[in-house]
């Protein structure tokens, strides 16, 4: 019978049992998720995608902190209902800054992924500090306390370099001057060149219309620009990916 | 004594045996083999079928040559291409008179419809009646006018937005900073007793002057409004930002700066409106009841 009695060796050792267990379901993980790091049609090069600015990324980290994930998607599916209501299906490019993305499986609200520029900031306002009284048939919860919660920039430099170990293309200019492009995009009277140049895109102006600089700024400065860095109409998406 | 199940014939036994019990070497139920066997089949089709194995550059890409994107890209062009008639004529019609044409209209109305419930409903409401500092579209107080024409223009380009380089675009200024508080409160009696609402009348006289000075330009001389400056009509009922003392003050003072997107897709590309989706949200706002 050869080598299918030895099973015999396996099934009465159990530490041997589960080095061999492990040894099997590596070279299953191997075989099928390696490939996507090299294979040509996993991998989508799209003009425009840019990483986060400060400002857009400490309101991303806002986005995290209060669970917005848990019932909002950002994630178009190519599909023509999701396609027809929110606009171009994601592409992965569009998250490849994302750490971790957030392309959620559960709706309660809408998809995010392109929200930007869909409403004007007041609107944000308004419907984070008080959802109902916008949209009198919405479940969300109220976030009017962003409104009053000043932030400042003193952790966005740390945050910046450790998106920077994970990959992120941040540079050394960007991160000396992220103090600076964290105010600046807030401040429509600034100096924001350097911010544009360096994020371009980038929208400047006070997005919660109060003097100070709070987390309701940052949240909706990275609302507004999500989904708005790829020009579609000079996209042409390969079929093949 | 319970029955023993009768063994049906001799299968012999697997060899194993612990504390005297043995295990017999029954053969698997037929119906479970033929479908496990079918299973495995399948599997290799399937992975010919459709894209599957990781080579060098790529993966497979499938006998079958299925994409998602190529799908999605079919159903849309299918439906695209099943209104084409209709889309094609809305997107150049003179829309003044598309309301004559009840085919046309009618089309256009019942899409509008589904466009203005995925798009407008979050600001102007899902029965349109707006709310504070989100217009009524109901009524026939237009603040930039309510003909098919002008309503396109301002779903295409939007209001005070950095999206369209044509958007509508004027600016009430601060008044805090020009005018004393005193004033303010003359200028808000003035302009509660021209639309019809109590008022201090001592106040509203010393605020016409005020008012003719400083607000009627855009407003006009009785508070009548003026549609090429989006500015409000005051001697009437409807209030975008409400018509009581303290609403009246933080208008004055603070000024008021609404903001509408654009929703061209010249100006918002992945996700805009066509001309023709554009001209159907429209006429569909057209006819809500305000339409000129």
């Amino acid at each position: 019978m050869g080598i299918l009695d030895r099973h015999k060796v396996l099934e009465k050792n159990a530490t041997l049992l589960l080095v061999c267990s492990l040894a099997v379901v590596t070279v299953g993980g191997i075989v099928e998720i390696a490939p996507l790091f090299y294979l040509e049609n996993t991998i989508e090069e799209v003009e425009g995608v840019r990483p986060y600015s400060p400002l857009e990324l400490a309101g991303r980290d806002i986005y995290l902190r209060e669970g917005c994930y848990v019932c909002h998607s950002q994630m178009i599916r190519p599909m023509r209902d999701e396609v027809e209501r929110y606009g171009h299906y994601s592409l992965a490019a569009e998250s490849m800054y994302d750490h971790p993305f957030q392309w959620g499986s559960k709706r309660t609200g809408p998809d995010l992924a392109r929200v930007g520029g869909r409403y004007s900031d007041e609107w944000h306002v308004d419907h984070l500090a008080d959802p109902q009284s916008v949209v009198p048939e919405s479940v969300m919860p109220k976030y009017a306390f962003l409104l009053d919660a000043v932030i400042e920039p003193g952790h966005i430099a740390d945050l910046m370099s450790v998106n920077a170990m994970v990959g992120v293309p941040y540079t050394e200019e960007m991160i000396a001057s992220a103090e600076a492009d964290f105010t600046v995009q807030v401040d429509p009277f600034g100096d924001s060149d350097g911010l544009l140049e360096r994020y371009p895109g980038a929208q400047v102006r006070n997005f919660d219309g109060q003097p100070q600089l709070t987390e309701m700024d940052a949240l909706i400065a990275y609302m507004q620009m999500l989904g708005t860095l790829v020009d579609f109409s000079t996209f042409t998406p390969d079929a093949s990916r | 004594m319970a029955k023993q199940p009768e063994k049906k014939k001799d299968v012999g036994t697997t060899g194993h045996q612990w504390d005297g019990i043995e295990e017999l070497n029954n053969p698997l139920p037929r119906w479970w083999v033929w479908i496990f066997y079918a299973t495995i089949v399948w599997g290799i089709w399937y992975t010919i079928a459709y894209p599957a194995w990781p080579m060098l550059q790529s993966a497979t890409s499938g006998y079958l040559g299925y994409s998602t994107r190529a799908e999605v890209a079919a159903d849309i062009a299918a439906v695209e291409q099943a209104n084409a008639g209709l889309m094609d004529e809305l997107a150049v019609a003179d829309l003044a008179t598309v309301p004559s044409n009840t085919a046309l209209h009618s089309f256009a109305v019942n899409g509008g419809a589904a466009i203005f419930r995925a798009n407008c409903s979050q600001c102007h409401g899902s029965g349109a009646a707006g709310g504070k500092g989100y217009p009524n579209l109901l009524d026939d107080d237009w603040l930039w006018g309510g003909s098919v024409e002008e309503i396109a223009y301002t779903v295409a380009n939007g209001i005070r937005n950095e999206q369209s380089p044509d958007a509508r675009w004027t600016e009430m200024p601060a008044f805090g900073d020009i005018l004393s508080k005193e004033e303010i409160g003359q200028v808000v009696a003035h302009v509660r007793a021209i639309s019809g609402q109590d008022a201090d009348a001592a106040l509203a006289t010393a605020g016409e002057t005020l008012f003719l000075d400083n607000c009627a330009s855009c407003h006009g001389d009785a508070g009548e409004g003026s549609r090429d400056m989006g500015a409000p009509r005051l001697n009437d009922a409807i209030w975008l930002y409400g018509g009581d003392e303290a609403a009246l003050t933080e208008s004055v003072t603070m000024a008021r700066f609404g903001v509408m997107p654009a929703w061209s897709d010249e100006h918002r590309s992945a996700g805009g409106l066509s001309a023709a989706e554009v001209a159907a949200v429209s006429l569909y706002v057209h006819q809500l009841g305000g339409g000129e």
